[in-house]
């Protein structure tokens, strides 16, 4: 029987010997694919443990921070915010996607190592901490502007990019997704406008129609390319015709009738926001002209920032709900491009960053919201240096654009919201139709001082009744600028 | 027993202790009270056995029907109404005056002492491989089956039917026995499976533990992710072997609980403890951890050729591979290299019938060997 004994012991050792190899696999191979999958219970937990790092807002306030709790053993750490509606989004967004620093997994190397220490000692992990450009003055001011409405509301360093304010309405306070039901909660606020989606960021995932403000982009293409001058003339018979009809001027805010202009030259067409001369000057320099400047803009491409890709979009032509590049451009509707009526749809973002270009000579900056991260023990993990994104248009464009928005807040569309010349403030206003009779969205975009420029601002309100740019978006946007230029 | 085999003690107490300090480290501390007091039991009756038996063992040989019946009894115990208990699906327990049991573990060691005694009287019969010999094959084999349908519970046939197997081959040196024998069984356990929903949902758990789309949850009714329902414990005790990495997080610092208290993973001291050992010692500890029980295993396969006698040399072979195969089928469930079935890891896992019917293993080989050594020196 001692053969048989002895194959039967060889059996018996090679399915111990399994067992080995097959932990061995688990525990080397697969395991950083295991850790990554969905609904890990021990990687939650593990990062629960973890004492996740502050966020602060420009002025040291705390806008995120974790609060510890001890249960058998256990320490876990939650998570706690501001308890301010203002913050939300942005806030809420960064703490996901800046999670590699604020769990301290991506760090400076001194911090690797007394993580370590503190690992083996069974202590805590302590992640970075961050410090963001948001200036809180005008944040909440803004989400208290907003308050009763959708909208949203984006200002920044024209020059540097840095983001001061970018307010997001409806909104909520985002220490209700702790709680049971929180979740449920969120999702039940609809805003105003009645498509809410509080949890999503409207200054960089909302599409709204442009309006006038896009006038911005087809003057940029027109003055860049040497086609037209803020002098060249114009005549506004009250519309324009388009495929053989004719599109009519807005309606005068105080009559009843469509405005019509006569005589006028370029500048003055986008001081009173003409869409017959628009019109005309988009049939002038075509429909590819334009769509290119709005890529030189950044539009069709998602705006660079350090919150979630998944809250961010392009701006472009939309067709069916998805982005459109039109292949042939005699299927575009170039004369309600041009004043940004169409299939056009644009982030507040972005055009906080057309406003910007304009400010900065030309220079489209690199948006961002993280001043710096660093470490627990205070050293600096990294700071955001300011740097160009595009180079859209050419000083001598600014310069003559900058002009025409002054027009617009000294004797234009805007001369009604009362900007103290002081401010010196460069604008444009938008009317967007939503083909929903007299409700319209509300646009302001806008930069001061005009002659050395520190703040660019747009202002978004949606689905107002009545509701022109001037009315609804303007004086926000000047409240917004006196905060951040008196302070 | 001074000629007793030195190593077997020191390794089931070195597995007995690592055990209970799991289970103390997963708590709560009256199972780690319970089960040192299964461990006590366990020693007296490993105590009792080579008192008992300190004179010839062998005599267990006379009684090999009591064994027998004895065996089929206890895996049957859990079918009786009244004391019998589904857990998890599977019918392996009986519970009375408030303590739950699996007589299995009990009837693994009769079944083994029925077989020793059974094939060592009748293996020459046997190995003429007349037809009429192939009776109580059938019967065993249908036995086994009838385990398999009755208790649903795939690891224990297969460990009874493999512990069969082996022994058959050990006696016989037939391979065309326990080939066939085996065909057999995959060919009853196939459309026994068929008609099993559990057993069915278990080997579909194993196949594809994660799916990309909600399926029809076996517990609920409702659809969720297989992840979610099923094969949650399976995933959820992988991803903490996951975690464990290569040194392991360390005793007391593994993440089994959710921070309300909650285990991760259920059942996690009983079928599931080699996933909480070898998230918190790591691949180097789980590794020494199988290394014992592989020592453990060539000790008793070392016994058996020192053996003898017939008996003795099948009795030893039976416990060690029962041992092995025990180890192989509740671990590789964990690991995903066989279907995950609900039995204990010997020596470690919570449970009294495990651990006593453990210690009544060791008194087994250790008295095989007193006697061989005795011989051999003699």
């Amino acid at each position: 029987m001692n053969a048989q004994l002895r194959h039967l012991a060889v059996v018996a050792t090679v399915l111990i010997a399994v067992l080995i190899g097959a932990t061995t696999y688990w525990q080397s191979w697969a395991s950083a694919d295991l850790a990554n999958k969905q609904g890990n219970a021990i990687q939650n937990v593990v990062q629960l443990e973890i004492d996740r790092g502050t966020i602060y807002a420009a002025n040291g306030m705390r806008l995120a921070w974790s609060v510890p709790h001890k249960k058998a053993g256990l320490t876990t750490y939650s998570r706690r915010y501001a308890g301010s509606s203002a913050f939300a989004q942005v806030v809420l967004g960064l703490d996901q996607s800046l999670g590699d620093y604020l769990t301290g997994t991506n760090t400076n190397l001194s911090n690797t190592f007394s993580q370590e220490i503190d690992r083996l000692g069974g202590k805590a992990v302590h992640g970075d901490n961050v410090t963001l450009t948001l200036k809180p003055g005008a944040q909440q001011l803004a989400e208290q502007l907003l308050a009763g409405r959708c909208g949203a509301v984006v200002a920044m360093n024209p020059k540097t990019g840095a983001v001061y304010a970018m307010a997001s309405s409806p909104s909520f306070n985002p220490n209700l997704l702790q709680q049971p039901h929180g979740q449920t909660q969120v999702g039940r606020i609809k805003g105003t406008c009645g498509s809410g989606f509080a949890e999503g960021n409207r200054a960089t995932q909302g599409l709204y129609p442009p309006g006038s403000t896009f006038k911005l982009v087809t003057a940029s293409a027109a003055l860049d390319t040497g086609k037209v001058q803020p002098t060249s003339n114009y005549y506004d018979p009250g519309y324009c015709v388009e495929y053989g009809t004719k599109v009519y001027n807005s309606s005068a805010p105080d009559s009843g009738g469509h405005e019509v202009f006569g005589n006028v030259t370029f500048a003055q067409a986008l001081e009173h926001s003409i869409n017959a001369v628009f019109c005309n000057v988009g049939k002038q320099i075509g429909a590819s002209s334009i769509l290119d400047y709005a890529r030189r803009y950044g539009f069709y491409s998602t705006p660079p920032l350090e919150t979630p890709a998944s809250q961010r979009v392009p701006s472009g032509l939309y067709n069916n709900g998805s982005l459109w590049s039109p292949k042939n451009l005699a299927n575009v509707d170039v004369g309600r491009l041009a004043f940004g009526q169409y299939k056009m749809l644009v982030t507040p973002l972005q055009m906080a960053l057309v406003a910007s270009t304009i400010a900065n000579h030309g220079n489209e900056p690199t948006p961002y919201l993280v001043q710096k991260i660093t470490a627990p023990d205070g050293s600096l993990v990294s700071a955001t240096s300011p740097s160009t994104w595009h180079r859209p248009i050419s000083a001598k464009t600014a310069a003559e654009l900058t002009q025409m928005m002054q027009l617009v807040v000294q004797g234009g569309t805007a001369a009604g919201v009362g900007f103290p010349s002081s401010l010196n403030v460069a604008g444009k206003t938008g009317t967007a139709e939503l083909n929903l009779g007299n409700i319209y969205d509300s646009w302001f975009v806008c930069f001061a001082p005009a002659n050395n420029p520190k703040v660019a601002v747009a202002v978004l309100v949606e689905k107002q009744y009545n509701g022109f740019g001037a009315t609804y978006a303007a004086p926000i946007a000047k409240a917004i600028l006196e905060n951040l230029l008196h302070s | 027993m001074p000629l007793a085999d030195p190593y077997l003690l020191p390794m089931a107490a070195l597995l007995t202790a690592i055990g209970l300090t799991e289970i103390y480290r997963l708590g709560p501390t009256s199972a780690a009270l319970r089960q040192g007091i299964w461990v006590v039991i366990g020693v007296a009756a490993f105590a009792a056995t080579l008192i008992g038996l300190r004179h010839d063992y062998r005599v267990l040989e006379r009684y090999k029907y009591i064994f027998g019946v004895t065996a089929i009894l206890l895996l049957f115990l859990p079918l009786a109404p009244g004391i019998g208990e589904t857990i998890n699906g599977a019918r392996l327990w009986i519970h009375f005056a408030g303590l739950q049991f699996q007589p299995g573990e009990l009837g693994k060691i009769a079944l083994i002492v029925f077989l020793a005694a059974y094939l060592r009287e009748r293996r020459e019969v046997l190995a003429q491989g007349r037809l009429k010999d192939w009776g109580p094959l059938l019967v065993i084999w249908g036995g086994a089956m009838l385990v398999l349908f009755v208790t649903n519970d795939l690891g224990s046939a297969l460990l009874y039917y493999g512990i069969f197997l082996a022994m058959l081959y050990v006696a016989t040196a037939r391979l065309s026995f326990v080939a066939a024998a085996l065909g057999l069984f995959l060919v009853g356990a196939y459309s026994v499976g068929r008609a099993t929903p559990h057993v069915q949902e278990r080997i579909t758990d194993w196949l594809t533990p994660w799916s990309s789309k909600p399926v029809p949850c076996f517990f609920t009714g409702k659809l969720a992710l297989r992840q979610e329902c099923a094969s949650y414990q399976l995933v959820q005790s992988l991803y903490g072997i996951a975690h464990g990495g290569w040194g392991g997080t360390g005793i007391g610092r593994g993440i089994v609980t959710f921070p309300n208290g909650q285990q991760i993973v259920p059942d996690q001291n009983t079928d599931f403890i080699y996933s909480a050992i070898a998230q918190e010692i790591g691949l180097i500890g789980a590794a020494a951890l199988l290394l014992v029980y592989m020592a453990f295993v060539v000790r008793g396969f070392q016994i058996a050729l020192k053996a003898s006698d017939g008996f003795s040399k099948l009795l030893a072979a039976g416990l060690s591979f029962g041992f092995a195969l025990q180890t192989f089928v509740i671990v590789g469930g964990i690991l995903r290299v066989i279907p995950l079935t609900g039995i204990t890891l010997p020596f470690v896992s919570y449970g009294g019938s495990s651990v006593v019917s453990n210690f009544f293993l060791v008194a087994g080989l250790m008295l095989i060997s007193n006697r061989a050594n005795r011989e051999s020196t003699a």
